[in-house]
């Protein structure tokens, strides 16, 4: 056993040849951190969806849930879809096919972007037809704030999708896609949302 | 050595000043950050403590008119928001972020960027929230800071009742720092879990390090709530939305479980890291290795995990159920088993210890003796119909008083005594640290000793002054008086810092004699903290160097 290493800068001495367990491998730290911020998210859209759970049907005025809302079956195909298309491009861009990675992630942006068309047909029906905002009453108030988190959820995913959408033009994707992943990662998330407030919103709460 | 050739830009060199102003500002470097922190909370700290001085001052005497209603209102609420947000936090932020990678044999955080991020936006909060004290708008017209209590209940943050800016500032600055704290939160967990030396396994971690990491993980969880609450308070007053507006339906009770369900975790967010340097101060300084640790690791989870399920203990006057209050007044008291693990396990690690009585050791005992006394009143507390009787009344400050300055306060004190050698290489003059500690600890006692008794004879808080005639003078006196004595010792404190950054006492690496990582490198470390990264086997690696003959690998 002789001293072969030091450490510190105090001259301090330990025996290398000890140390049993040759392999050290530790979690990758992009991914805790994406995790940990998936658990904040998680918690920050749980308490909206208490929100709305705890103000369901106590609306003093209307219009109620069962009155305007109708089922958004194609945006949440849509949607759902777009987290099987980021998982073919991110599987593309890990085995190096730059190319095949932009046409999905580009499929994955316009099933996002479609989504959001929806969503933005469903505001203009409620607020145009049946005269319901923010202030009308607390489905309003609950729906919007919800259903508007979630969406400025997608438009931050979308707007990161297409900086790698851009960056694949650029070649700078290459080699990035422990990083992509991480990405969508967080777009599986924004999908796994929408199906709880598809759940509480159109489902349970209509 | 390689690190004696190459020699960091750090404390105490002589550079120009623009220079090492750019330096400071543009820093990644986890030890600097942990250094700003720590400052911006000391800083805060004399802030916000200035104002506990000005409301004892007012409150000295009855039918005072030092202070203005309004005034003392914006000082009350000004006090606990900076206490817990702008210095509570920091401080475990700056503790974390300094001493987590030196203690796991790491060159760095997870994320050094995030990290500096995470600073900034936590100062800019704190910026923000003192601003209104210049900007911000109320009833009473220009200039006026929040005034809705650091709990911001609903409805009186609603537009109807908080005209103007001053209430918006209170949700936008917490939000700002609460986005800060998330970010460190995160960063200590992928530190912890990511960038440990080889052999630091889990097992092996120093107990400061899990208690960083329990916080953390608990940090993660526990802001949103109150940050989603802001978003809905911010919906109400600016879009007209209903959350918390009872004439439309809403519930100004969702409010108080939201911002519980934030508030009483982040007591335990709060009163951990003080656990944490407790923890590592009382074995290095009774000369004997933690009592219990397995036992400790666990409590702390169990700590994190009950604290989360018992927040409307805070919340008994408002009228839930029955069972409700069956629920959170024992679910209260099971909090009080870790604790008491806790402890039994400091006082195991002390029996038969060779106790050296230095400053950092004399907070640590002053903190086991106050802390236990706020655990037993925080048990009365948890007895609903006690609660009732005591609510919002000088009882309830005291009693968080005794955890927040008793019980944290004091730990945190011990730990700037301990580790501001590591951090600067000088020795905080002793002296100066004992009449600190005694003049603290006697100012503390006069002043929240008294307040019990003033709440059990009805004292309410957040009154700007009382009649005479009930009692409460003698009792309030003396509270006040006890302010001298603290602001006193706080002054030993800050003396003691510039003297000993002019003129102090070169420490050397490893002045206690500890067994914990940071104290194998440099006072204060180099950038890179190790030149060679260690390799650990037990959890003292440090011991285990000190006396190869005896290593603890042998026995762990």
């Amino acid at each position: 056993m002789t001293p072969t290493a030091t450490f510190g800068n105090a001259g301090v001495v330990e025996e290398t040849s000890a140390i049993q367990d040759p392999e050290w491998v530790l979690p990758d730290r992009g991914r805790v951190g994406v995790l940990c911020l998936i658990a904040t998210e998680f918690a920050i859209f749980s308490i909206f969806v208490v929100a709305y759970v705890f103000y369901m049907g106590k609306s003093l005025t209307g219009p109620t849930p069962s009155q305007v809302l109708e089922l958004p079956i194609w945006a949440t195909i849509c949607l759902l879809s777009s987290s099987i298309t980021v998982a073919i491009a991110e599987r593309a861009l890990k085995a190096n096919r730059v190319r095949s990675f932009q046409i999905w992630t580009g499929a994955t942006i316009l099933l996002g972007l479609e989504f959001l068309r929806n969503t933005a047909v469903e505001w203009r029906h409620l607020i145009n037809d049946f005269h319901l905002t923010i202030t009308t009453n607390l489905f309003g108030t609950t729906f919007y704030s919800l259903v508007g988190l979630h969406a400025s959820h997608v438009v931050i995913g979308l707007t990161l999708l297409l900086l790698t959408f851009i960056l694949g033009f650029r070649g700078s994707m290459q080699g990035e896609g422990r990083r992509f992943e991480l990405l969508s990662w967080y777009w599986h998330f924004v999908d796994a949302v929408w199906v709880a407030v598809f759940t509480v919103v159109y489902v349970i709460g209509r | 050595m390689a690190a004696t050739t190459h020699i960091p830009v750090g404390l105490g060199e002589t550079e120009a000043m623009p220079s090492k102003l750019h330096g400071w500002l543009v820093t990644v470097d986890h030890k600097r950050l942990g250094i700003m922190y720590i400052g911006t909370a000391l800083f805060f700290f004399a802030v916000a403590g200035t104002m506990a001085a000005l409301m004892r001052l007012q409150l000295a005497y009855p039918n005072s008119t030092f202070l203005a209603p309004e005034v003392f209102n914006r000082l009350f609420t000004m006090h606990g928001t900076s206490m817990v947000f702008l210095v509570g936090m920091p401080f475990f932020a700056g503790l974390a972020n300094y001493l987590t990678p030196l203690m796991i044999g790491s060159r760095d955080m997870a994320f050094p960027r995030l990290n500096a991020f995470g600073y900034w936006i936590f100062l800019m909060g704190g910026i923000l929230l003192y601003f209104s004290y210049i900007a911000g708008e109320g009833l009473a017209g220009h200039g006026t800071a929040p005034d809705v209590g650091w709990f911001a209940y609903a409805p009186l943050t609603e537009r109807a009742f908080s005209r103007g800016t001053s209430t918006d500032y209170w949700i936008l600055s917490i939000m700002l720092t609460g986005i800060g704290t998330t970010a460190s939160a995160i960063n200590v967990i992928a530190t912890v879990i990511s960038m440990r030396c080889k052999g630091m396994t889990l097992a092996r971690m120093p107990l400061f390090v899990w208690l960083m990491l329990v916080v953390s993980s608990m940090v993660v969880f526990i802001m949103p709530p109150l940050t989603a609450a802001q978003i809905m308070l911010l919906l109400d007053r600016y879009l007209g939305a209903h959350f918390f507006d009872t004439q439309a339906g809403g519930s100004a009770v969702l409010w108080q479980h939201f911002f519980w369900l934030f508030g009483h975790p982040e007591v335990y967010v709060l009163m951990l890291p003080g656990f944490a340097c407790a923890s590592e101060i009382i074995p290095v300084f009774s000369r004997k290795p933690i009592f219990g640790r397995a036992a400790m690791i666990g409590a702390t989870i169990a700590i994190g995990m009950v604290s989360s399920g018992v927040w409307a203990h805070h919340m008994f006057t408002i009228g839930m159920s029955t069972a409700s209050n069956i629920y959170f007044a024992v679910a209260s008291m099971v909090v009080g088993i870790p604790t008491g693990i806790k402890i039994f396990n400091w006082l195991g690690t002390m029996y038969g210890g060779k106790i050296r009585f230095d400053t950092p050791m004399l907070f640590c005992i002053g903190f086991l003796f106050q802390f236990l006394i706020a655990g037993l009143t925080g048990v009365m507390l948890a007895v609903a119909p006690f609660d009732w009787q005591v609510t919002d009344s000088y009882f309830v400050v005291a009693h968080f008083h005794y955890v927040l300055i008793g019980g944290l306060m004091f730990t945190l004190f011990g730990s700037l005594y301990y580790w501001f050698p590591k951090a600067t290489g000088k020795m905080l003059n002793e002296t100066l640290g004992k009449w600190h500690f005694w003049l603290l600890a006697i100012g503390f006692h006069l002043t929240f000793d008294t307040q019990h008794f003033a709440g059990m004879l009805g004292m309410p808080r957040r009154i700007y002054t009382y009649p005479p005639g009930r009692g409460w003078e003698t009792l309030n006196l003396i509270s006040s008086i006890g302010v001298i004595f603290q602001a006193a010792g706080v002054a030993c404190l800050i003396w003691n810092i510039f003297r000993t950054l002019r003129k102090g006492e070169p420490a050397g690496n490893d002045p206690w004699d500890a067994w914990t990582l940071e104290w194998a490198t440099t006072s204060p470390p180099p950038e890179y903290n190790f030149a060679v990264l260690p390799q650990v086997r037990s959890s003292r690696p440090l011991w285990d160097l000190k006396h190869p003959e005896d290593p603890d690998w042998r026995y762990e």
